[in-house]
């Protein structure tokens, strides 16, 4: 079956002085998947989805969305292709309210009365009622990726992005999180970096393994476990347990 | 933790704020009939400047751009209209063109400070020094070659015997105090209200946004140099409507509009009165300009150094300025209160 | 060698802590559980003296230090990663190590060497701006400059989060390792319950800004951490 992938990127590059980042990355993602990408710190997984994204421009190499040249796209036009992300350090309006924040989301993508409509669905899936008037700035970690993840799903994206999501939750709320990804995977297609192999275990289907800035390896969850490589570079002796 | 700027600027204002403006609007009808004309040209000249606050208020308070030069759009708003009013002999359309000028400046100056993305630091200075560039320029042009159209630029001594306004159902009279007053109280109330409707509006919401964090809204899909680039815009408008008021009001342009010391003071009047608010900058134009007419009247002498140490001290102890300092202390008792009411 | 009682704090109006009480002996390692937005971090804020304390007593050392400003409470001992890291992003590797090292006077030669022994992994990144690491880089600099100063007592703020799983096992070894060596003592918060169980001798259950439960690490199996944990909540 060959459809045309959604995503692709071709020798991928991304250069900070002499530190090559991203050297080289050919990725590719059907419509539909969920995908995850893990990898040593530093492996330039963050630098990936930054250039993805429009954050950072590439040094050289090939974008493609869904079939369209975006490698020299603002990000907000990169936005409005129907990519979202939800960057590692939360990154939300933090001296707004949360709801201020899911409605300047929702308004990037309605109009009019569907705004306040798309804000009320979104505060009863992710349970956000009882801290929608509270500063996004004085809530704990955990919340605020909440918050970020709501702002991004809410923008109803074909491509989700998603740098750890799971950091800063408990273990119930990975749990949760992990349960509204394969939720969301329905409708969108998803890449998620993670540590917690535990999370990457309940979502994944294909994983993607960076290594200094490559692919190392790309397989299904229980191969890349097994990974004797994968195992040196990154899992250590708790071997994703 | 205190929000440095306001958070809750989305709202639509209540039945009250209606209320209290249109009972300020009724105050601003009747009192011609009350006080002496002296007054009413001090109110004037306040009113001015409360615009060209507001002006900034707005851009550094909600855009989250700190703009040192409002004043080239204050002071390009008032040699625009002396220089079309004296060459045309009419007033009304040179008003308008005297509005439109600034504009356009400042679309141009906007476009390539936003899109060239140059950091918030850069662009106060570029701000800066760009006003400073048009009051050299124009203290340089006392010589008899700098003429536009009829009109002598006049160098230091700037243009005087700048037509009033003139309406036509007043058979081509110009205006009088009385008219000036009503003319900047309108043109005040209205750029406040219009104000304060539009931070309620998806674009006045959208540039707070942007000022809490820029990089999120692009990467919600949000063109963020455009809605700059339109705040950006619409502030230069204000100020070049103060601009024109000004000249209407003194009958008098001069290069001083453009200068440091005017463009330090519009700082000051926002910081005083508090930049988080839209009716911060009014009063703190309103304290500033009374108390120093004050210090003059009663022979202290250095006035810029009195109000120099007022700033100070208003930097130093209400960081936030006058009025938002109030509310929190208005907001902080009523909790109390409400709290004891609770715990009963 | 820390002792909370009765602890209150929060931002502005909002009370985060109510009446928290909570010791932590000398070379003990305690884990601190709790969801999102019932205090953690707000606590370890509070005892570092970024936060106020409302009311309530905080002793370390034997001194009374509720009042005494963050500076103070570094430089008498108390060692703290916040979340989110802090390193300062301009600021070259080594200038970021020698500047903690610097900043509680403690000026002999040997000390980068020793913290790069502790983080060998850091080694090649020494005159990279801090701002230039992974997400992952930067937690492990944190962690460094922390210990550079030889703090008799460390606050982690969920030092594992975006680390990959084969240096948090070494994170842990590292940890015993400074224990045994230095009498280290550490107050933890985490969310990571393995990384909790692999270097608490206890853990505390925080929940509503103040402490509920407490169990010995042996008794911390998923099941029973899951279950408290949940039983908790609702």
């Amino acid at each position: 079956m060959t459809v045309e992938p959604i995503l692709s990127t071709t020798a991928l590059e991304k250069r900070f002085g002499g530190v090559r980042a991203v050297a080289g990355v050919d990725f590719s993602l059907q419509p539909g998947e969920l995908r995850c990408l893990i990898g040593p710190n530093g492996a330039g997984k963050s630098t990936f989805f930054k250039m993805i994204s429009g954050q950072l421009k590439p040094t050289s190499g090939e974008i493609r969305i869904a079939g369209h040249d975006m490698l020299n796209a603002e990000a907000y036009q990169i936005a409005r292709s129907g990519i979202g992300i939800k960057n590692q350090v939360p990154d939300v309006m933090n001296g707004l309210s949360v709801r201020e924040n899911l409605w300047l989301a929702a308004a990037s993508r309605h109009r009019g009365a569907a705004i306040g409509r798309s804000v009320d669905r979104i505060t009863e899936r992710l349970a956000l009622t009882a801290i929608l008037d509270r500063l996004v700035g004085e809530l704990a970690h955990g919340q605020r990726q909440w918050v970020e993840i709501g702002m991004v799903i809410v923008c109803e994206p074909r491509i989700v992005l998603l740098d750890e999501p799971a950091a800063g939750m408990s273990d119930e709320e990975t749990v949760l999180t992990a349960e509204l990804i394969r939720e969301i995977n329905k409708d969108m297609t998803i890449v998620v970096v993670e540590h917690d192999m535990q999370f990457i275990r309940r979502i994944a289907r294909t994983v993607t393994v960076f290594h200094q800035g490559r692919i190392l390896i790309e397989d299904s969850f229980d191969k890349i476990a097994a990974d004797p490589t994968v195992r040196e570079v990154y899992l250590g002796r708790s071997g994703g347990t | 933790m205190i929000p440095e700027f306001s958070a809750t600027a989305a709202r639509p204002p209540k039945a009250w704020w209606w209320s209290v403006i249109a009972l300020i609007a009724l105050a601003m009808v009747m009192l011609p009939y009350y006080v002496d004309i002296a007054l009413q040209l001090d109110l004037s000249i306040i009113f001015v400047f409360a615009l060209l606050a507001l002006s900034m208020g707005f851009l550094w308070g909600y855009a989250g751009i700190l703009s040192f030069g409002q004043t080239i759009f204050f002071g390009l708003g008032g040699y625009a209209y002396a220089v079309l009013a004296l060459n045309t002999g009419m007033t009304g359309l040179p008003f308008l063109g005297a509005l439109l000028i600034p504009v356009a400046f400042s679309a141009l100056l906007g476009y390539f400070m936003i899109y060239g993305r140059i950091s918030d630091i850069y662009l106060s200075v570029t701000t800066l020094v760009v006003t400073l560039i048009f009051e050299k320029s124009i203290r340089s042009t006392s010589g008899p070659e700098y003429v536009i159209g009829s009109v002598r630029l006049n160098g230091q001594n700037g243009i005087p015997g700048v037509p009033g306004l003139t309406l036509p159902w007043l058979d081509g009279a110009p205006l009088s105090i009385e008219g000036v007053f009503y003319l900047t109280a309108g043109a005040m109330l209205l750029v406040y209200v219009a104000l304060r409707l539009l931070l309620t509006t998806r674009f006045g919401r959208v540039i707070v946004g942007i000022r809490e964090n820029e990089r999120r809204m692009e990467l919600l899909g949000y063109d963020t140099r455009l809605y700059k680039l339109g705040a950006f815009v619409l502030a230069g408008g204000i100020a070049a409507l103060s601009g024109v008021l000004y000249a209407l009001w003194g009958n008098f342009v001069a290069p001083e509009m453009f200068n440091l010391n005017q463009a330090a003071q519009v700082v000051i009047w926002v910081i005083v009165g508090g930049r988080s608010t839209l009716i911060g900058p009014i009063f703190g134009t309103g304290i500033v300009q009374y108390t120093s007419n004050w210090l003059g009247t009663v022979g202290v002498g250095q006035v810029t150094l009195v109000l120099g140490i007022v700033l100070m001290v208003f930097v130093l102890v209400f960081p936030r300025g006058l009025l938002p300092t109030i509310g929190d202390a208005f907001g902080y008792v009523r909790r109390r209160v409400a709290g004891r009411g609770a715990t009963r | 060698m820390l002792t909370v009682e009765n602890l209150d704090s929060g931002y502005g109006s909002i009370p985060v802590l109510t009446g928290l009480s909570l010791s932590v002996s000398q070379g003990e390692f305690v884990g601190i559980l709790g969801h999102n937005g019932m205090g953690k971090t707000t606590l370890l804020k509070t005892l570092i003296g970024i936060l106020p304390a409302t009311a309530g007593k905080i002793t370390f050392a034997g001194n009374v230090i509720t009042s005494a400003p963050a500076h103070r409470r570094a430089r008498a001992g108390m060692g703290y990663v916040p979340q989110g890291r802090g390193i300062l992003p301009g600021l070259t590797v080594r200038d970021n190590l020698l500047f903690a090292a610097a900043a509680v006077g403690a000026r002999r030669s040997g000390q980068l060497e020793e913290a790069l022994d502790d983080f060998p992994r850091l080694k090649a990144y020494l005159d990279r701006p801090g701002g230039a690491l992974s997400g992952g880089e930067q937690q492990l600099l944190a962690l460094a400059r922390t210990l550079i100063q030889k703090p008799s007592i460390v606050l982690l703020d969920e030092p594992t989060e975006g680390i990959q799983p084969s240096i948090i096992d070494e994170i842990v070894d590292q940890m015993k390792g400074l224990r045994q060596r230095r009498g280290l003592t550490i107050l933890l918060v985490e969310q990571n319950v393995d990384f909790i169980r692999a270097l608490s001798d206890r853990v505390l259950l925080i929940h509503k800004g103040t402490i509920t439960n407490e169990f010995s690490v042996d008794a911390l199996t998923d099941t029973t951490a899951m279950g408290d944990f949940s039983s908790v909540e609702h």
